[in-house]
């Protein structure tokens, strides 16, 4: 870097390197990201024609649908009544787990709380249990005749009303303490000064977390709320692995729920693509949605 | 400088993993029919084998010794439908293995994807070693042979004798004699029930719909003829409907931890199951060695010996393997030859479906130790199984069982309706992909 030489040559031809650095980026997007997605919309114009018996070879072609798949996933009745299952299970975790997180970053970080380090590491450990054993244990806890739960409260937990509320728990259970420590961390970012002052201004605990920690932290909690709506969309591991011990979770429960059983179950690729794009389609518009509803609010002040 | 070393090395990187990413897609159509002839002689052939029979690798290095020219390799596959999901997605990215394990209800969804070869030619000898019913799952009444047959899976009533003592319960005859044995059960014994009915396994309730004398597909012509509403099939629905809607049996599905807590502690006495029960009670239910006993299914008419089939397999050969003739010959030694039969039955502890097989299992079942002719009274029970062809949608049939009987547990809704909704979906779904069907 120091020799003059190369120096004069960066400087003849200042318009390649930029293109350079980029092209690692461009080249796994393209290959990773913008081709499946390209495959996807491809596939979801498709679908199987059979003739005859449709044994042996030839009786089997793949022909264009046009939008066909397109408008039969957006008119089936099973994927809107999986949305709004989604959304009551939705809603429920984004409440309880992001209300758990900022009461557990807030108390983490006024100082009164003692052992702060160990608590703080309790309440993460659980997000490093992933989503399916997570839901296995969870599952154990529930059956009927396994229950430890059952000898004290008497409800079946994987029943047709109580199963969301089971599997909400799992949710909660397991991302809590990521959204904990992301508002903790925000919170520690804040300068101390300004409780301080609040302090001195006569301010309780409680009127500096409401007043200025809060506000503070609408950046965070807005960053953590679209990561929590993105990931309730796409729910799938805790309804799946919880199926097979109950009767109350059909194979098309989650909207995600009906693209693998469209696509692994019962055999149809271009239906299973045709419903993915739909779901993302929701996703952006609710994620979007969101963060433009919010935008000038937590980043204009901030 | 670092970073531009780094982004030239992955650079580099990506060029290579894109060189070889287009030589895999480009040279894979010009491979498959040209090289079968000219394979042969150059160096051993070698196959690949997806299957989930256990110590298949065992058995395997029998022919692998025997044949240097034809070296076969194991991958050992979780089972299930999820295995044939897998099978059908390799078939279709056009990197299938050579030879896989297809169950019989999996069999025609394979082969209307085109995913397995004909082997017609290479089984025509062979044909005579196993019985007309389950020489019938592989050809799917048609012209073609598949795959060959392995292991079957006839339907038999596992239950158990110490407690069938205990509450003074004769073993059930017929349906009849059963539903009353439940009631009989409860009034005994609140916490006990003579059985249960799982709305996760529709093999276990086609195989009961099968010795009713079901047929939800056949081939008529040159169409489908779909009748999974028949009246054999109702008629069952409606006896397991009743049973658990007054409570006689249970209604939680098999192979949960509940269902093992149920049978390890006698809270369940029989299992209407096939003849691979006894591996599965072994590891579910392992307090429970030794007090087991099997006997006929029971029957809708007293005196008959009827019975279905839950389970089984086949091993095809993938249509787009370059080694067809090779694969057809381990095929036909693994299902038919007497010492590959001996390793199925004492390694991999199935039934095998070759005829000449059957006979020859010798000692009951470890876990059977009770019962010493174990294997020649299920011979006897499987004599009178009928099976029937399977249809090219299973995958949907079989889920809108799950759906179906799932709710109809919870709503307490009658179990033909489920039924019917299985006949629907599956029509449909034959419709929407242009299938001919019969009327």
């Amino acid at each position: 870097m120091t020799r003059p030489v190369k120096r004069r040559r960066a400087a003849r031809r200042p318009s390649l390197a930029p293109y350079l650095f980029l092209t690692p980026a461009v080249v796994l997007f393209t290959l990773f990201l913008a081709v499946p997605i390209g495959y996807t919309g491809y596939l979801a114009t498709r679908r199987t024609q059979v003739s005859g018996l449709g044994l042996g070879s030839g009786s089997r072609r793949e022909v264009s649908a046009g939008f066909g798949n397109l408008a039969a996933a957006v008119t089936d009745g099973e994927l809107w009544a999986g949305w709004l299952r989604v959304l009551g299970y939705g809603t429920l975790v984004l409440v309880v787990m992001l209300g758990l997180a900022l009461l557990f970053a807030l108390a983490l970080d006024s100082a009164r709380v003692r052992l702060a380090r160990f608590t703080r590491i309790a309440i993460f450990l659980p997000y490093a249990v992933p989503g399916v054993a997570a839901s296995l244990l969870w599952g154990f806890l529930y059956l009927p005749s396994l229950s430890p739960i059952r000898a004290v409260l008497d409800v079946d937990l994987l029943g047709a009303t109580t199963i969301t509320y089971s599997m909400a728990n799992v949710a909660v259970w397991g991302g809590t303490g990521f959204n904990m420590l992301v508002l903790y961390t925000a919170l520690r970012a804040v300068p101390r000064d300004y409780y301080e002052a609040a302090r001195l201004d006569g301010a309780s605990e409680t009127r500096i977390a409401l007043l200025i920690k809060i506000p503070l932290l609408l950046p965070a909690l807005i960053l953590t709320t679209v990561f929590s709506i993105i990931a309730t969309i796409q729910v799938f591991t805790e309804p799946t692995t919880l199926r097979p011990f109950t009767n109350t979770i059909s194979s098309t429960w989650s909207p995600l729920m009906k693209v693998y059983r469209d696509a692994f179950v019962t055999g149809d690729l271009y239906s299973a693509a045709a419903t993915s794009i739909v779901i993302a389609a929701i996703s952006l518009v609710l994620s979007f949605g969101f963060l433009r509803v919010v935008r000038d609010r937590a980043f204009g002040e901030g | 400088m670092r970073a531009t070393r780094l982004g030239a090395a992955l650079a580099a990187a990506l060029a290579t993993t894109l060189t070889l990413a287009g030589c895999g897609g480009g040279g894979e159509p010009a491979g498959a029919p040209e090289a079968a002839e000219s394979q042969a002689p150059q160096g051993p052939v070698k196959l690949t084998y997806w299957t989930w029979a256990p110590n298949m690798d065992k058995i395997v290095d029998i022919w692998n010794k025997a044949n240097p020219d034809i070296q076969v390799t194991v991958s050992k596959q979780a089972g299930g439908d999820d295995a044939a999901a897998k099978f059908l997605t390799a078939a279709k990215a056009g990197n299938p293995p050579d030879l896989v394990q297809a169950e019989y209800q999996h069999l025609p969804s394979f082969v209307a994807a085109d995913a397995v070869a004909d082997l017609k030619a290479e089984t025509g000898a062979v044909k005579g070693e196993f019985g007309d019913g389950v020489w019938g799952l592989v050809t799917l009444g048609t012209e073609g042979v598949y795959a060959v047959p392995q292991d079957s899976g006839p339907m038999m009533l596992f239950y158990r004798q110490d407690l069938f003592d205990k509450y003074g319960i004769e073993v059930p005859k017929t349906w009849d004699e059963y539903a009353e044995a439940a009631r009989a059960v409860r009034e005994r014994d609140s916490g006990v029930h003579l059985g249960t009915f799982s709305s996760k396994d529709p093999g276990a309730f086609a195989g009961l719909a099968q010795q009713a004398g079901a047929r939800w597909w056949s081939i008529s012509g040159d169409a489908w003829k779909v009748d999974v509403a028949d009246a054999a099939t109702v008629k069952v629905a409606d006896y397991w409907g009743g049973l658990v809607k007054e409570g006689a049996i249970d209604d939680m599905p098999y192979f949960t931890p509940e269902w093992n807590k149920a049978l390890n502690d006698g809270k369940l006495l029989t299992w209407p199951s096939a003849v691979w029960a006894p591996g599965t009670l072994e590891s579910n239910a392992p307090k429970a060695k030794g007090k087991w006993a099997i006997a006929p299914l029971p029957q809708w008419t007293a005196g008959e010996n009827a019975t279905g089939f839950w389970g089984g397999s086949s091993v095809a050969v993938a249509a787009k393997s370059p080694h067809r003739a090779a694969a057809a010959r381990f095929v036909t030694w693994l299902n038919t030859d007497p010492e590959a039969l001996d390793a199925l039955v004492k390694q991999a502890a199935i039934y095998p479906a070759a005829t000449k097989a059957q006979s020859a299992l010798g000692e009951a079942p470890a876990y059977f130790g009770n019962q010493p002719d174990f294997w020649q009274q299920a011979a006897q029970y499987a004599a009178g199984a009928r099976g029937f062809t399977f249809g090219p949608n299973v995958g949907v049939t079989y889920n809108a069982f799950r759906d179906g009987f799932d709710k109809a547990l919870q709503d307490g809704s009658p179990f033909a309706d489920a039924v019917r909704g299985m006949h629907e979906a599956t029509v449909a779904d034959m419709r929407k992909s242009g299938f001919s069907l019969a009327s």
